[in-house]
């Protein structure tokens, strides 16, 4: 088991570094001039010259890449801003806790619907709670998060006042329960629609072995069947769902956070693209991307723990997904 | 290892079974399914409108007429106008074409890079496959999003023109799109090239080029289009959501995606702005996801759905 672990670990770092380097490197290739975006077109040539050697951009790419690591290793420093001059960790403080926040309640809340539909839907297959199950979990994949959000407030908080919209932030700290409710649950509708899908697909997949005849033809009742024999056996493959999720609230949160008005990560990304300011979009983007790695590693460990057979064949524990976007 | 445990969206088919190719009857097979047959001739008819575009369309997409902004669907305009007094029928056609254009180009992107890899990596294994796969691993690692959030927002500069920017989202979309085809290719050739008919092209002095081309590739081609087929779902999505953040396709180029977006400032005076688009999108979207599960289907009639 150790022996699994440490592999994994030394499989997430190589990704890890590989990641930087394509971060930091598609900023060195960009057309734009860093030096132009924090000065402006006009600025006197001599000035430019000093700004850009204050920047160190006149330092070689393959040393100020070094450099970068080195930065984000020893010392957690991933630059500064352009356009506020605040250290990028500064931004990642204020919007990391709302990101946080939402995608952890939106992922719980996906599985918490998710799971149950799953398991009604491969039980009761092709009778009619299966194909309500999967209706529902088709609309929920093919209608995305920037329509279902605004047709919701259309519905409850327009017409009708249920529900306020915009309003959620933790910093602040005065936020309350019903902030949530739109936003998480316009997140969570589409991992809901795909935990449904995959929980269906490897509990149909247990459910037609051996095993399971066994059981019910030593006369256990449905429920054991289900619960002891099936769902353990159907829970690694959801577990890793679970993981491969989170790209999916990652991507959603970039809308929700945006239509919302909440100042998460996904917001201030987008943020940092319309002013350029580049460092900030290096940083929270290797932040997003370590996160899902770190997510992922954590998945395929409990997935060693969860079913032996994981931890003898080598593989990359990265499992192909379909596009995150939506 | 990880072929065997990865859950994808589909239920994991028995590999020997997906490699049959494209069988006589698929056709047949696939008209009797009226979920899928529907969803085709949908989509057909989505793709006439979009090629026909400049044809059909009442108005160009860009053409303002200030005077008639924001007006219901009348005998002039079917669908109404919107805030700037452009048709919305017609940018609803032009989105078409532009999602089109994007997934036709996506996907000769990903289908290229991902045959090359996949190919050269199941076929030569060793070390060539390691490095492949590895840098596949890396490229699935990076969630799809942020890779091709980096590069709209570093190479999208304010200079770009907007039709650099629909090659940027083409880009970002091909270079995140590959790595599953390329794991798929790449798993298919695996079995595929320790199968009799490889070894008895082999026997018979076939080269590795002639056994690629004759024996391995025309045996990729179902699940390769079961596979594209899903992904373009994906793809118009993903570039309907750039469109909506605003660093996608850009102005004057209507997209599905931009149209929601411009719509949400007057979504409680009309609604109807909103709707149109959301709708044309969803069931685009749907029709793509129905046709992918009828063409698995009919292609392999041996692995039917449960």
């Amino acid at each position: 088991m150790i022996r699994y672990i440490a592999i994994r670990i030394a499989l997430a770092l190589p990704t890890l570094l590989a990641i930087s380097f394509l971060v930091f490197f598609a900023a060195y290739l960009s057309p734009a001039d860093p030096v132009d975006i924090k000065l402006g077109q006009r600025a006197a040539p001599e000035v430019k010259a000093r700004v850009r050697h204050e920047l160190g951009l006149d330092r070689p790419p393959f040393v100020r890449y070094g450099d970068y690591v080195w930065g984000i290793v020893s010392r957690g420093d991933l630059g500064t801003s352009y356009s506020t001059g605040e250290p990028v960790s500064a931004f990642i403080r204020r919007s990391f806790p709302n990101t946080a926040i939402l995608a952890t309640l939106a992922l719980l809340v996906s599985l918490l619907v998710g799971i149950p539909l799953g398991i009604a839907a491969a039980v009761y297959t092709n009778r009619l709670p299966d194909r309500i199950a999967m209706g529902a979990a088709l609309t929920g994949v093919a209608v995305p998060s920037f329509v279902l959000g605004p047709v919701l407030v259309l519905l409850l908080a327009v017409r009708s006042n249920l529900l306020p919209v915009t309003g959620f932030s933790i910093a602040d700290g005065t936020t309350q329960p019903q902030y949530f409710v739109l936003p998480v649950f316009v997140l969570a509708a589409r991992s809901s629609a795909l935990i449904a899908r995959l929980t269906r697909s490897a509990m149909l997949d247990v459910l037609g072995q051996d095993y399971i005849r066994t059981a019910r033809a030593k006369g256990l009742g449905g429920g054991a069947v289900l619960f002891k024999h099936a769902l353990k056996n159907a829970f690694p493959p959801i577990l890793t769902v679970a993981g491969t999720t989170f790209g999916y609230l990652l991507a959603g949160s970039f809308v929700v956070e945006r239509f919302f008005n909440i100042p998460g990560l996904g917001d201030q990304s987008i943020a940092s693209i319309e002013a350029r300011d580049y460092p900030v979009i290096q940083g929270l983007t290797l932040l997003l991307a370590a996160t899902f790695i770190a997510i992922n590693l954590v998945v395929d460990i409990l997935y060693g723990f969860l079913d032996p057979r994981a931890r003898v064949g080598g593989g990359s524990g990265i499992t192909p997904r379909g596009r995150s976007l939506g | 290892m990880a072929e065997t445990r990865g859950v994808t969206d589909e239920p994991a088919a028995p590999a020997a079974a997906e490699l049959a190719p494209p069988v006589p009857g698929t056709w047949t097979r696939l008209r009797q399914n009226p979920v899928a047959f529907a969803s085709l001739l949908f989509l057909a008819a989505l793709v006439i409108l979009a090629v026909f575009a400049p044809v059909i369309a009442p108005y160009p997409f860009a053409q303002q007429v200030l005077e008639d902004r924001q007006q219901g669907p009348s005998a002039l305009h079917r669908l109404g106008t919107d805030e700037l007094g452009r048709d919305t029928l017609s940018r609803l056609i032009y989105g078409a074409r532009i999602s089109l254009v994007v997934a036709v180009s996506v996907e000769a992107f990903v289908v290229v890079v991902g045959l090359l890899v996949g190919l050269t990596a199941g076929f030569f294994g060793g070390i060539v496959d390691t490095l492949l796969m590895r840098m596949t691993d890396v490229m699935l690692a990076f969630p799809d999003i942020l890779l091709a959030i980096l590069l709209l927002g570093i190479f999208g500069s304010a200079s770009a023109s907007p039709e650099q920017f629909i090659g940027l989202v083409i880009l970002a979309l091909g270079v995140t799109g590959w790595p599953p085809l390329a794991r798929l290719v790449r798993g298919q050739v695996l079995t595929l090239r320790k199968r009799e008919f490889v070894e008895a092209a082999r026997s018979m002095g076939a080269t590795n080029g002639r056994i690629v081309l004759r024996h391995i590739l025309p045996n990729l081609l179902s699940p390769i289009l079961v596979a594209v087929t899903v992904d373009i779902a994906g793809v118009i999505l993903a570039e309907a959501t750039l469109s909506f953040l605003g660093i996608g396709v850009q102005r004057p180029y209507p997209s599905w995606g931009r149209m929601v977006n411009d719509a949400l400032e007057y979504y409680r005076s009309a609604p109807r702005l909103l709707i149109l688009p959301s709708v044309v999108l969803s069931v685009t979207v749907l029709a793509l996801n129905f046709l992918g599960d009828g063409l698995r289907d009919a292609l392999d009639p041996r692995s039917r759905r449960r």
